[in-house]
């Protein structure tokens, strides 16, 4: 059973078709790589995936013991997060925020799951920083502990090494691979053709040269030479 | 300064005199508490916004001889509040566009509207009272009071239940609808509260006093604090501490009220950026 399941999906932005007709599924612990040209619509089917775009039509479906706030998200940066107050501590706890229901303030054991991701992901010394006050990978990071309170399950990360220096880049990609590697699914946009067909098991291109299938397929049909 | 604080204790005797200093500091914790998230959703300008809302329709009451005008104000502000938050984001006039022709449009059209049919002699007096608040403190009247005390409970423990959830749904709205939190629900109800918040606060205070108790309390403590709660609460702290002062110095020097405690708002937004510029260096 697929954790996610895409079906005849089109989107667009008012009655402009981005994507038309795609289909594919994701299972547990796979780790799908989407790549493709700017403008694609690669951010625009990771929203659809999270129910926070209606597609045009088609439906994405989502099973395997999987509820649909149950998805870690880590987004492309916007621009409101540039001067906002807020410490690392409290923005990792945001992603407990799912658990709480109308709950108006986190359990214990909430804010225990926090402190525990953020030691995972090495920021626990960052705690009472400011978000904002952070190096871009840094950020990240407390992006990404702030996902994984959200969810156990699966991750959907939005061009998770944009703006990282090749040391950062590398330490994320190996990060993701041992998160998915713990049994985690990865769902990753990424331009980095080589980090793909290195850490993927599956690759969805989009744009002209659609492709949809396993890493290895992916490279034969390239050639080898990706 | 014997002669101050014994001028202080004589007006402290008046009945009307505790009463505005109890509604100006819950109306300034209120619109504190409000204002950290509208600064931070980039919406300041939207409490001078909506205050041109409110004085226009009025004006337009007025004209129409509505008595009970709130039933005509609170619903124009309220729609004009849920429009002007859902255009923040993506739709073809610009947010800050919506909310500047919003706000000189209906400046222009209340001040059109009351010279045309206004039946009061004094008719810049009154424009200017609703623009500028009163030139002395109100005498309130008790239901004035009593619904300010309840809107303020009702705002600040609503503040208080949906504390993470506002931080949340402020910080990435993105995120928190995609983990199940109801996003729009929580920006609807802020429109709406927001918008309620300002109609009776302009009434009681003046419009400009009430762009300057949404925006500048935030701003201050956003120059030294770091964190959302700390932020939070220095603004609340800040924004009391400053409407008392405003209100006792304008006693003392005679001053219009409102725009007094606008300048202490002013004087103590510098002494913290300076703050935060030495903090920073240091
Ligand atoms: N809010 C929007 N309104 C209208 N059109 C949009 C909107 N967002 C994106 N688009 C359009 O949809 C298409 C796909 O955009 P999308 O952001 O999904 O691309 P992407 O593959 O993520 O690109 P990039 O690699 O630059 O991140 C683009 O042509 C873009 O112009
Ligand atoms: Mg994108």
């Amino acid at each position: 059973m697929p954790q996610i399941t895409c079906q005849n999906l089109t989107l667009g932005y008012e009655g402009k078709t981005v994507i038309s007709d795609l289909s594919f599924a994701v299972g547990t612990g796979d780790y799908l790589c989407i790549v493709g040209e700017n403008g694609s619509g690669k951010s625009t089917l990771m929203k659809t995936i999270l129910g926070l775009k209606a597609p045009m039509s088609g439906q994405v479906l989502t099973g395997g013991g999987l509820s649909p706030t149950e998805i870690g998200y880590l987004p492309q940066q916007t621009v409101v997060q540039k001067d906002f107050p807020a410490s690392v501590r409290e923005v990792v706890r945001s992603g407990c925020l799912n658990r709480c229901g109308i709950r108006p303030f986190y359990s214990r054991a909430e804010k225990q799951m926090a402190e525990e991701n953020m030691k995972k992901l090495d920021i626990a010394n960052l705690a009472r920083r400011c978000y904002r006050e952070l190096s871009g990978g840094q950020q990240q990071r407390v992006l990404l502990a702030r996902a994984l309170c959200a969810t156990g399950k699966i991750l959907l990360l939005d061009e998770p090494v944009a703006g990282l220096d090749p040391k950062a880049t590398a330490d994320m990609y190996e990060l993701i691979e041992t998160l998915n590697n713990g049994g985690i699914t990865i769902i990753m946009i990424s331009h980095d053709i080589n980090a793909a067909t290195k850490y993927a098991s599956h690759i969805l291109h989009l744009g002209a040269a659609f492709f949809f299938g396993t890493k290895l397929d992916y490279l034969d049909r390239s050639g080898g030479c990706a | 300064m014997i002669a101050i604080i014994d001028k202080l204790v004589e007006f402290f005797q008046y009945e009307f005199v505790q009463y505005a200093m109890l509604v100006g500091v819950l109306i300034s914790l209120s619109s504190a508490l409000l204002g950290v998230t509208l600064v931070l959703k980039r919406f300041s300008f939207i409490g001078d916004g909506l205050s041109h809302v409110a004085f226009g329709t009025m004006a337009i009451a007025g004209a129409l001889g509505l008595v009970a005008n709130l039933i005509l104000v609170l619903p124009v502000t309220i729609v004009c509040s849920i429009f002007l938050m859902k255009t923040g984001q993506n739709a073809k006039i610009k947010g800050d566009a919506a909310l500047a022709m919003l706000s000189v449009g209906s400046l222009g059209i209340g001040y059109l509207v009351m010279n045309m049919f206004s039946k009061s002699s004094n008719l810049s007096g009154d424009v200017c009272a609703t623009l500028f608040g009163s030139r002395s403190i109100l005498t309130l009247s008790h239901s004035d009071i009593w619904l300010c005390i309840i809107l303020s409970v009702l705002v600040a423990s609503m503040f208080i239940l949906f504390y993470h959830k506002i931080f949340s749904v402020t910080f990435d709205e993105d995120f928190t609808t995609a983990i199940g939190v109801r996003a729009k629900t929580y920006n609807l109800i802020f429109a709406i509260v927001i918008a309620i918040v300002i109609v009776l606060a302009m009434r009681l205070v003046g419009a400009l006093l009430v762009s300057a108790l949404v925006i500048f309390p935030a701003l201050s403590a956003m120059r030294v604090f770091k964190s959302f709660f700390s932020v939070t609460v220095c603004s609340v702290m800040l924004a009391v501490v400053c409407t008392s002062l405003g209100i006792l110095a304008s006693i003392v020097a005679e001053t219009p009220v409102g725009a007094t405690i606008v300048a202490v708002d002013v004087a103590c937004f510098v002494v913290f950026s300076l703050t935060g510029f030495v903090l920073r260096r240091g």
